[in-house]
């Protein structure tokens, strides 16, 4: 069965650490970091890079558009 | 496969869209406009229509939203942007015309520009973003204010007596001859963000074919002046705002 693998890129610095793309995300893959951007908001990061399935749910629901997702089948 | 080896143009599911610039917004952290501003981009970008585009900027939270969007853009005085919409699409039939309108600006201080638009079935886009409150000024009461949600202006909750009742002035419009979609969404889940999409694509193709007008809500949140987080005011939205203004198309003929 082709398994399908997605990777997430995050504008860290447009990013504003509103957190909705970690409740978006169904296989909890993101998380905010403890480093925070030159505006002082705690960015969005993945902490589990394995798991993202490239579902985009964490792009739909970002309201500054930071995020970018990439998907591959393997 | 490591991540870098993902990372390429071919593979791209989502991104920012092209007519959203790199503009940092001004919105709060969570803000729904935001999302709302994405979906016009996408919406427009979609169709083709970014140079035949006018947006009517409103008095209220988006009054900046012709730094962000790369399309062509006019500010209105405050709750007059469906009078200037009118003028434009009348001179330009063949322009697309939107308005992007909060309920401070839309069903408090524009109701008769707004009703009368309506009325007249001027084929314009009227984006309606209704959060309850008026965000900009800092989260004062609002016309659509629910019954006991409490704001700087009524700190112990909306009092029926004191204050009568919230306005559900897409209910209003709805009744109207001259409007031909009227309908109510949220992007609250991505599930929620798809069928909004669908659902403004329509109102646009609907003011480019002269149907009539297009009254597109978005039920959304007011993280700064509901006072709490991102997450938690969109489930006090599901469980507060969804009751009093439920999701679905009013009319759609």
């Amino acid at each position: 069965m082709a398994k399908i693998k997605g990777t997430v890129v995050v504008d860290t610095e447009r990013c504003k650490g509103c957190d909705l793309c970690v409740v978006a995300c169904p296989t909890d893959v993101l998380e905010l970091a403890k480093e925070v951007n030159s505006k002082g908001y705690n960015y969005a990061r993945m902490k589990n890079p394995d798991e993202c399935i490239g579902c985009a749910n964490c792009g739909y629901v970002c309201p500054d558009g930071c995020i970018t997702i990439y998907k591959v089948k393997i | 496969m490591n991540t870098l080896e993902i990372i390429k143009p071919e593979n791209l599911v989502y991104g920012k869209p092209r007519l959203m610039n790199d503009n940092p917004m001004h919105y709060c952290p969570g803000c729904s406009h935001g999302v709302i501003h994405k979906l016009i981009a996408e919406v427009i970008e979609e169709m083709g229509m970014e140079e035949q585009t006018i947006g009517i900027a409103p008095v209220g939270c988006a009054v900046f939203a012709y730094n962000y969007l790369d399309i062509d853009w006019q500010e209105a005085a405050h709750g007059r942007a469906p009078a200037l919409a009118t003028a434009v699409k009348r001179l330009n039939p063949d322009k697309m015309v939107f308005t992007y309108q909060g309920d401070g600006d839309l069903a408090a201080i524009g109701t008769a520009e707004t009703i009368h638009a309506c009325n007249r079935g001027e084929n314009i886009v009227i984006v309606f973003v209704n959060n309850a409150i008026y965000g900009m000024t800092g989260g004062q009461m609002a016309p659509t204010t629910l019954l006991g949600m409490s704001t700087a202006t009524c700190p112990h909750g909306r009092n029926v007596e004191l204050n009568g009742y919230p306005l559900k002035i897409s209910d209003l419009l709805a009744q109207l001859d001259g409007t031909c979609l009227v309908t109510r969404q949220a992007v609250h889940t991505a599930a929620a963000v798809k069928k909004a999409k669908k659902m403004l694509r329509k109102a646009f193709e609907n003011s480019m074919s002269h149907k009539g007008t297009s009254i597109v809500e978005f039920v959304s949140t007011c993280a700064s002046g509901w006072k709490m987080s991102p997450d938690q005011s969109n489930k006090w939205m599901v469980e507060n705002m969804f009751p009093k203004y439920p999701l679905g198309d009013l009319k759609d003929i």
